[in-house]
């Protein structure tokens, strides 16, 4: 078993119960193969930098989720075959992304896309250092979310 | 001598006070660069979205990598342009 993290786009055209339909049935694929989901996040219709198949906006999902490396096999063919999805990327956690996974679960209450909280944490525990430029502006970062 | 030592005093003073450049990550502890946080990426970017080299942002070469495979994760899902102009 291996902690793997996905975003995937879906199309706009679909409309929110489609879209939705979509994502639980990527969710049934993979419990139905012994994956366990540890977290989803909907990051909704998103202004994507280019466009993709002439589309500028997309519906952006994130699964986490533990399982075996076949799993993600079959997952990645699946998103290959359904037309909805026009782009995906599966990554496996390391150490570091594990740790930066939790605490961004953990931080998922009170705002959906918290940059680098994690970051920002250190800052301050620091800030007597007070090393100017970099450091402020990392904790502006924060502010403007 | 004192004299020569005095009139070559007066112009390079000004050539020392290059500030080092230092490893934000390391500094700063972070161990982590998510690629799905686009606008922390930027930094890392210059106007027509090609990643900076190290010696401009002083980072480590480790950590230089981990950008690089952030920005390019980054981009694929189209967090980021793969090119543009005047991002900033």
């Amino acid at each position: 078993m291996n902690n793997y993290e996905t975003v995937f786009i879906l199309t706009p055209v679909l409309s929110d119960a489609q879209m939705k339909e979509a994502v639980e049935k990527f969710k049934n694929l993979l419990s139905e193969q012994g994956a366990e989901i540890v977290n989803e996040e909907d990051w909704g219709l998103r202004k994507m930098a280019y466009p993709i198949d002439k589309k500028t906006t997309g519906f952006y999902t994130f699964l986490e989720f533990n399982a075996d490396p076949s799993v993600v096999e079959k997952l990645e063919v699946n998103f290959r075959r359904d037309e909805r999805v026009i782009r995906f990327l599966t990554v496996k956690q390391d150490k570091f992304a594990l740790e930066y996974a939790a605490k961004r679960r953990n931080n998922k209450g009170g705002k959906k896309q918290e940059s680098h909280a994690y970051a920002a944490e250190n800052v301050k525990s620091r800030k007597q250092e007070k090393a100017a430029s970099v450091e402020t502006e990392v904790e502006s970062n924060e502010k403007e979310d | 001598m004192a004299k020569q030592s005095e009139i070559r005093y007066l112009t390079p003073l000004s050539v020392d006070v290059k500030k080092k450049k230092y490893c934000r990550f390391k500094k700063n502890g972070i161990k982590y660069i998510d690629y799905k946080d686009p606008e922390f990426l930027k930094k890392f970017l210059n106007e027509q979205g090609k990643i900076l080299p190290r010696r401009i942002t002083g980072t480590s070469l480790k950590f230089q990598r981990r950008i690089a495979q952030a920005v390019k994760r980054a981009r694929h899902i189209a967090l980021l342009p793969y090119v543009t102009d005047l991002m900033k």
